[in-house]
């Protein structure tokens, strides 16, 4: 790169020819460049390398090894798989971590694009909509998700009160194999709603008006005009949303560790959270990154098709 | 600007009922939703235990008596938390700030070699989310390769991981790909070296950008939760959620309820302050690849 550029400035025949004496100070300033490059590289280097490239090897490492970090792990092959697989707990955890993704998508999806849909028609009250609907977002999720625990309690909490204030029998909530786990994703959702409405209302903001004109013009009803206009503008980052939904939603810890600990009887145990207690209850790291591996390679596939439909976005 | 519908039909009588009616659900329905458990918080913490216990619930606390909030903030140290929040936050800015901004400078600027194979080794890493790595970066954390430093318990635990941002990296050198190279090349050719350029051109031109990563990166160190937890056990040391949720259990009802209406106060204010920044870093956000 920068040879070229330096041809550029002072065009010269034959300059590629290394032997030719004016091309030892391009080489040389070409070298001095790339010093200088990776010196402002450098910190960077070393942050990647020890906390995102060397911990992706490790994980492979740790998953086939039996390790108690005073000596050399021992290679085992797939003893670490074999051994978190036959846990009851395994099954319980990929199917509440799908259970939630997926209620998450049913509860937690259409939502903000429904709300962001009203918002852009909306010609009042617009700085507070948008203001209020984040700010769920801007708190810190533990603080969240603890206050929801309290809103959750059986006895006084606000939702059983808010029943029994419309003549409704209560709920136990997260205390339930039946309610836990719904109960887990209403925090969920409703915590991270605001992004989806914002970043919508963003895209829809960008669809030309003619377009609606025409389509009214062709007798479209509103919900057609939705359905044939709306939708096919936003359809790419509906998409994205959707695969970044799913990724976010199957790393799901933060609730299950603060409102039920996996419980009651492992119904809202999921996949990072066995992954942390067979590490930090267990102190089985090998079977811990074993679990972290598979998590990996279930998001890699997700995130990989994300890529291919954010390119697309990108290129329209 | 024509949206949805058209501004005839809202022109219409018919039209102007269902307008305001949609509008007076929405604005009740988000008051409802976002706003009214922020009150619920609020005014509970106020409420004594015998009080929170009763059922029906007050609507309105029975004293407002604010001696709860010091019990909480005596009880919960939440001055130390709020501190080492700060200090973890301000941290990683610095630190995100110096290492990113200078790498993105050298990967959109100074162009070495292999500098699209660097670029592309750290937007993989947008790929794989933190939290399947959790326990190998923990060990890192706990044992840092050939140095073999405990960085446990100490502020490094949280700085150098934060540095580490793919996505910061990207922000940042999609945006300096934007400014006009005769502008550098004019420094250059006054003897200007790459840190004078990337210092007195650079930066100045980037602020906007600059913003949206400094709140993105404070935000973010500031909301998390599971590294903290994991990087910093010891109770001195904790963070503000980790500090909260480890102490959560021993509290009675309405103090930890006052902890958490302070525990929540930075990130709102920040917000009030911030929001068109932050909202602004979202969009960047949606379009991440």
């Amino acid at each position: 790169m920068t040879v070229t550029e330096e041809r550029v400035r002072r065009p010269q025949p034959g300059a590629t020819d290394p032997r030719s004496p004016d091309d030892h100070g391009a080489l040389r300033r070409a070298v001095g460049r790339n010093l200088t490059a990776y010196g402002f590289l450098c910190a960077a280097l070393i942050c990647f390398a020890l906390f995102s490239w060397y911990p992706m090897i490790r994980e492979i490492v740790l998953s086939f090894q039996q390790n108690n970090f005073v000596d050399p792990g021992e290679w085992v092959g797939f003893d670490n798989f074999r051994t978190v697989i036959a846990d009851p707990a395994f099954r319980a955890a990929w199917l509440n971590t799908a259970a939630f993704s997926g209620l998450a998508l049913v509860i937690g999806y259409a939502v903000p694009f429904v709300l962001a849909v009203v918002l852009n028609e909306l010609k009042h009250a617009k700085a507070y909509l948008r203001f209020v609907v984040y700010l769920p977002v801007m708190l810190p999720p533990a603080v969240a998700v603890l206050l929801f625990k309290w809103f959750y309690d059986p006895g006084a909490g606000l939702f059983n009160q808010a029943l029994d204030a419309a003549h409704l029998p209560p709920l136990s909530w997260l205390d339930s194999t039946s309610t836990a786990l719904v109960s887990l994703v209403i925090v969920s959702t409703w915590m991270n709603l605001g992004t989806g409405t914002l970043i919508y209302l963003a895209a829809l903001q960008s669809i030309p008006g003619d377009l609606y004109e025409s389509a009214e013009l062709d007798g479209a009803g509103l919900f057609k005009r939705v359905w044939h206009v709306t939708i096919p503008q936003t359809k790419l980052i509906l998409l994205v949303m959707l695969l970044l939904q799913v990724v976010a939603t199957m790393q799901v810890f933060i609730e299950p560790y603060l409102l039920t600990g996996g419980g009651p009887e492992n119904a809202t145990v999921t996949v990072a959270y066995l992954m942390y207690q067979y590490a930090f209850n267990f102190g089985d790291f090998g079977g811990g990154s074993a679990l972290g591996l598979m998590l990996m390679i279930v998001l890699l596939v997700f995130s990989t098709i994300y890529l291919r439909v954010s390119r697309e976005e990108a290129e329209r | 600007m024509r949206t949805l519908v058209s501004p005839l039909a809202l022109r219409t009588p018919r039209g102007r009922i269902i307008y305001w009616t949609i509008l007076m659900f929405t604005v009740v329905g988000f008051t409802g939703a976002f706003v009214f458990p922020f009150y619920w918080m609020v005014s509970g913490a106020l409420k004594s235990p015998d009080e929170l216990a009763q059922i029906p619930p007050s609507f309105f606390p029975k004293s407002v008596d604010f001696s709860v909030y010091k019990e909480a903030w005596d009880q919960l140290q939440l001055g130390v938390f709020l501190k080492n929040t700060a200090v973890y936050a301000g941290g990683a800015w610095l630190f995100t700030l110096a290492v990113d901004v200078s790498a993105a400078y050298a990967l959109s600027k100074l162009r070495p070699v292999l500098g699209k194979l660097v670029l592309g080794a750290m937007l993989a890493t947008l790929m794989i989310p933190p939290m399947v790595l959790l326990l190998p970066t923990y060990l890192v954390a706990k044992d840092l390769p050939i140095l073999h430093l405990d960085l446990l318990n100490t502020p490094w635990a949280i700085w150098l991981p934060a540095a580490a941002n793919g996505f910061f990296v990207f922000l940042l050198k999609r945006f300096f790909d934007s400014i006009p190279k005769e502008l550098l090349e004019a420094a250059e050719i006054d003897g200007a070296s790459p840190l004078r350029i990337l210092w007195s051109i650079v930066l100045p031109v980037s602020r906007p950008i600059i913003g949206v990563v400094s709140i993105l990166s404070v935000v973010t160190v500031w909301k998390d939760f599971v590294w903290p937890l994991l990087v910093l056990p010891e109770t001195d040391k904790m963070s503000i959620s980790v500090g909260i949720a480890s102490l959560s259990a021993q509290m009675p009802q309405n103090v930890l309820i006052a902890s958490l209406v302070i525990a929540s106060l930075p990130t709102i204010l920040v917000f009030f302050v911030f929001q068109r920044s932050i909202m602004a870093g979202l969009t960047a956000g949606s379009l991440k690849g």
